[in-house]
This record gives structure tokens, sequence and C-alpha cells, in this order.
């Protein structure tokens, strides 16, 4: 189980940062999300792997599963998945306003446009 | 337990709800608010700095859950210093951006405002890792927000860049602090630090891809090189007022470096001793060196203060990255003066952007600007503090630097890196300066007179001259704080206690 859990986090994290690294907005949200199912995987696991057991200690349980982890990962899972929504509707208008979804801003406009805003 | 802890964090994050909802069509209503809003901060920061200077640290537990198990705000003397810096700029910010007018230009800037206060301020105040981690959230979202204000291809491609940025820094930052939950199981900063130095140094290896990660995280927030790449867009691209905010914010970097490796990784400790610190000298010496020469290389205003703000977070990382009682000193004087001055740099750039139309912050001989004086004068003062030199207190900075790295290693390099760098921001000042303000364009007679000027923001930015100067002038009150604030630091049991015993 420990294998193939490390195993996922590490095809994640992997195909994410490939997909970050490919600098057009919707490869890069797609690798953005990727990895943030990576990291809440990996924060889950931080509470130590183990199947069918309690996640609170009570008297007369001797093993149980750590509930905190499980609290920080939905924290994690609200927070990525608010900031997914923002970079999307930032990307979004971004392409929409330039007609260019590359991440990179490319050259120096000239002074005339700097002040448009 | 005094409750005064949290209001920095409390009221801003409620003012911001009134200010969506009940205030949303009110502009002339927004402003007097928020302004009031800030101002109290303030009144309740300088409150908190006097309390926290008898050297107690107070702690607050939230709901009452004793630590390690309930999340504390802890208030020391470092943390009441760097409240009290941000309330001081962000009224003055706040002051600026209402006189220019520039909250106007988009929607709900004042909320966001207030809502990225209430991330700062909880992250100097939060005594919990995870807990940190989440303010950092705040405030990002909030600065999200306020990059792309007002609009424009340009900010838009830039906001996009800044957030993609830092949401990969989020996600480090979760990497992180699973690293260390996985080793110690607990992420109470002071827990942490007991439970850290339990952890024999052979068996270390995991704690010490922690610390590395969780420093790559701090870094990215300090624009250290290599990862100082989101600065300089950012900063040029954003509203003026913002970008002055933001210089704030390289410092929640600092700050979060200073706090988690003298408390929790401190040079003590022996799975990461000797590790942290040479990671951080070498790279704060690179980042100096390239702050300084993009000074020199900037075409436009806007960059050039952003350079100059990577410079002053590579000076100040210098001095940080000793991990002693003196030079902890020096580095917590220099942040204060590269806040203020980071900040009057980027409202100074913002007046002649304004002034010269469609020239911009292009660095052209132009037509004379309304107040042409005035502001070469606050362009100078701002660039003789920046670049270091006397009577400001930059100088008086580098001088705290220079002389507390004595007793490091690799004092030769500083020195030789901080006065050469020193030389060089000076060249590439005086090469922005005499190209805007000294060389006029010939008048071509038909020119229409300037516009008059709304008086706030000069005064806004004369503040933070004043501001500047009495840090130059009370140097020797403000150092006596500062150095019982870095012994503070350096002796990290009396924090322990006070959050593990409950305050």
């Amino acid at each position: 189980m420990e294998l193939l859990f490390a195993s996922a986090i590490g095809l994640l994290t992997a195909g994410g940062l490939y997909l970050v690294l490919r600098l057009r907005s919707f490869p890069v949200i797609i690798g953005i999300s990727l990895l943030s199912y990576a990291v809440n995987l990996f924060l889950f696991g931080t509470g130590r792997l183990v199947v069918d057991m309690p996640p609170v200690l009570q008297k007369g349980v001797e093993t149980y599963t750590d509930p905190l982890p499980q609290a920080l990962v939905l924290t994690a899972i609200v927070i990525s998945f608010g900031m997914t929504a923002v970079v999307v509707m930032l990307a979004l208008g971004s392409f929409l306003s330039s007609r260019d979804d590359s991440v990179n801003i490319g050259p120096e406009t000239p002074p005339e446009q700097e002040n448009e805003a | 337990m005094s409750h005064w802890i949290i209001a920095p964090v409390v009221l801003p994050a409620v003012l911001a709800a009134i200010l969506t909802l009940a205030m949303r069509h009110h502009p002339p209503l927004q402003r007097v608010f928020s302004i009031a809003g800030v101002a109290t901060v303030l009144v309740v920061a300088i409150g908190l700095t006097m309390q926290a200077s008898s050297g107690a640290i107070e702690v607050y537990e939230l709901g009452n859950w004793p630590a390690p198990f309930g999340i504390v705000l802890v208030l020391d003397r470092l943390s009441a210093l760097m409240v009290l810096v941000t309330a001081v700029l962000a009224l003055v910010v706040l002051l600026y951006a209402v006189g220019t007018g520039w909250d106007q230009r988009g929607n709900n800037f004042h909320a966001l405002y207030q809502f990225q206060l209430m991330g700062i301020f909880g992250a100097f105040l939060t005594g919990d890792a995870f807990n940190l981690f989440v303010f950092f959230e705040v405030l990002l979202i909030a600065s999200y927000g306020l990059m792309i204000h007002g609009g424009g291809r340009r900010r838009l491609k830039a906001g996009v860049q800044y957030v993609i940025y830092n949401l990969l820094g989020s996600t480090l930052f979760l990497f992180a602090l699973g690293t260390l939950y996985a080793v110690t199981g607990t992420l109470n900063m002071a827990d942490l630090a007991v439970r850290a130095a339990e952890i024999p140094v052979e068996d270390g290896a995991l704690l010490r891809v922690g610390a590395v990660l969780l420093l790559l995280v701090f870094a990215i927030k300090a624009a250290l090189l290599p990862l100082h790449f989101w600065l300089p867009e950012t900063y040029a691209e954003a509203p003026a007022p913002v970008a002055a905010l933001f210089a704030i914010m390289t410092k929640v970097g600092a700050y979060s470096i200073l706090r988690m490796y003298t408390l929790v990784f401190g040079p003590d400790l022996g799975a990461t001793a000797d590790l942290i610190d040479q990671l951080l000298i070498y790279a704060a010496l690179i980042t100096l060196v390239v702050g300084m020469v993009g000074i020199l290389g900037a075409k436009r205003l806007g960059r050039l203060a952003a350079f100059a703000a990577i410079g002053s977070m590579g000076t100040m990382l210098i001095a940080l990255s000793g991990f002693r009682p003196e030079t902890t000193a020096a580095a917590l004087y220099y942040m204060i003066h590269s806040t203020l001055t980071g900040a009057l740099l980027f409202l100074v750039v913002d007046l002649v952007r304004e002034r010269r139309g469609p020239m911009g912050g292009a660095m052209q001989p132009g037509p004379r600007m309304a107040q042409h004086g005035m502001i070469a004068a606050l362009f100078f003062g701002a660039a003789i503090a920046m670049a270091g030199m006397p009577p400001l207190s930059g100088f008086v900075g580098k001088l705290l630097i220079l002389d507390a790295v004595r007793g490091m290693d690799e004092v030769w390099l500083i020195w030789a890196v901080i006065l050469v760098t020193s030389l060089v921001a000076i060249v590439g000042f005086g090469q922005a300066g005499s190209a805007i303000f000294w060389k006029v364009a010939p008048e071509t007679g038909e020119e229409p007179a300037p516009a008059p000027q709304p008086a706030l923001p000069l005064v806004a930015c004369f503040v933070m001259l004043g501001g500047i100067v009495a840090l130059s002038v009370l140097a020797g009150p403000v150092m006596g704080y500062i150095e019982a604030t870095a012994v503070q630091l350096h002796t990290p049991e009396g924090y322990i206690a006070a959050v593990l015993n409950g305050g």
C-alpha cells in the first residue's frame, strides 16, 4: 500500500510540474490542480497509513489513525479549490484582454501604452 | 489574557465585510471607514508594542484551547515591531491611495486592502506553523485582487504570473509542513522546537528536508535569488499604492525565516546546524548584486524601484544569515528602513508616472512636471536612503550590518559586495534622476500649463520621508528596542515556556 501511495504522489507531482512548465495558461492550471491533489494525498499520508481504524483516541482503543492530517487536508482542499477558481478567472481575463494564453509577458510595450489603466 | 492581541486580525476582517456589504456604493464612506480602521489598528499596534517592550511574551489561546492542541497567537517584541511597522506603512499608503484616487480605479479596493492587512498581521502574530500557512493564503488572495486593481492588459498578464508563482509556493509550503508533521507530530512552533531538539542527529534527514523546503517557501516570499522572478514584473506593473504596501510582503518572508530558524531550527540544533545559514548567505549576496545591477540596467522607473526592493532584501538577508544577536539586530533595523524606503520609492515613481502622462516611467528627458522641484527632492531623498548614503537611515543600517558581520567567516566578501553594490546603486539612481529630473526637454512653446495636482499624495510621501528621517535621528532608541528583540529571539526558551505553559 505504501509503495502504491507514494508512487501515486510522485506521478501526480511529476505530471503537475511538467504541465506547469508548459507556460500556457490551460496546462499550467491543470498542472497546479495535479500538484494540489498530490500535496493533499501527501498531507493525508503524514499521519501514517492505516486501514480500518477509528480516527479518535478513546478508552479501550489501542490503535487509531491520526485525525489531525485529515483536518489539515480539508483546509488545504478548500484553499486550493478557491485558488484554482481565482487563477481560472484571472487567466481567462488575461486571455480575453490580450488574445494570447502564454504565461510569459513578452516584450515591453511602448511607453504610450503603459499608463492606459 | 489580554484580548488586544487579536484586534489587528479581527478588526480588518470585520471592517472588510462591512465595507463590501454596507458601503458598496458609497466611496466617500468607504474611504472614511477604511482610514479610520487602519488608524485604530495603528493605535492598537502602538499599545501592543509598549506592552511587548517590557520583555514579557503574551500568549493568546484561541477558543481557550491550551497549546499545543489549539492555535495560539503570540506577541513578543518581534511580532509587535512588525505589526507596528505594517500599521504605519498601511496608513500612509492608504492616504496616498485616497489622495491620488487610485482606490476608485476599480471595485472593492478598500475591502481587499483590509483583508490584505488582516493576513499580514495574522502572519506576524501566529504561533502555529499551519496557521501561518493559512494567513499566508489570506494575504495572498487579497494581494491577487489588489495586484490587478484597475485592470489593463499588461497588469493582468503580470497578475497571472504572480498568482501561478505563488500557488506553486503554497504547494511547496504544504509539502514542507507535511514533512515536518510526519517527523515531529506537531505544528505548533514552540512544540516543534521541543520535538525537533529531541530528534537524534543521525535520524535528522527528514527534518533537514522539511527545514530546507520551508526555507525555499520563505525565500519565494522574500524574493531571494534564484526564486525572485515573480517580483520585478509584479511590482513594476502593480498599482503604485499596492506596490508600496507589498514592500512589507517581502518582509513577511524574512520575518518567517527569522522566526522559524531562531525558534525551531536554531543555530544549536544538530540536524540543521551550518545548513541554513550557509544556504542563505550566498543566496543573499547574489540577490544583493542582482538587485543593484538591476537598478543600473533598468530602463523604466517601475523596474528600477522593483530591483531596488530586491537589492535591499539581499542586504537585509545577508545580516539575517548570521543568526547571532548582533547581526539579527542590524537586520531588523535595516528591515524597518527598507520597508519605508521601498514604499516611498514606489510612491515617488508613481507621482512621476502620473505627471508625465504618455511618457510614463521611461528614463528619457520629458517636459517639466507639475511641482517638478518637490518631486525631484522626494526622489533624491528616496534614492539616498535606498543607496545607503549619509545622512539617512540607509547609511546607518548598512553601517550597522558592516559592523555586525565582523565575526562571520565571510566578512571580507560581505564587505566587498555591500560596498561595491552601494556604488553601483548610487550610479544607477544618479543616472535615473538626471535623465528624468535634470535634463528637461526643451519647451516647444505651446505647452499646456500642468494640471493642478492634489496635495494629499505629496503629504503622504513627505510623511514617509519624515519617517525615514525619524528612523535615522532616533536610531539610538530604536536600536535599544531592537537589540532587546534580538536577544529575546536568540533565547527561545522564554518563548517556548510561555506558549507551552499557557502564558
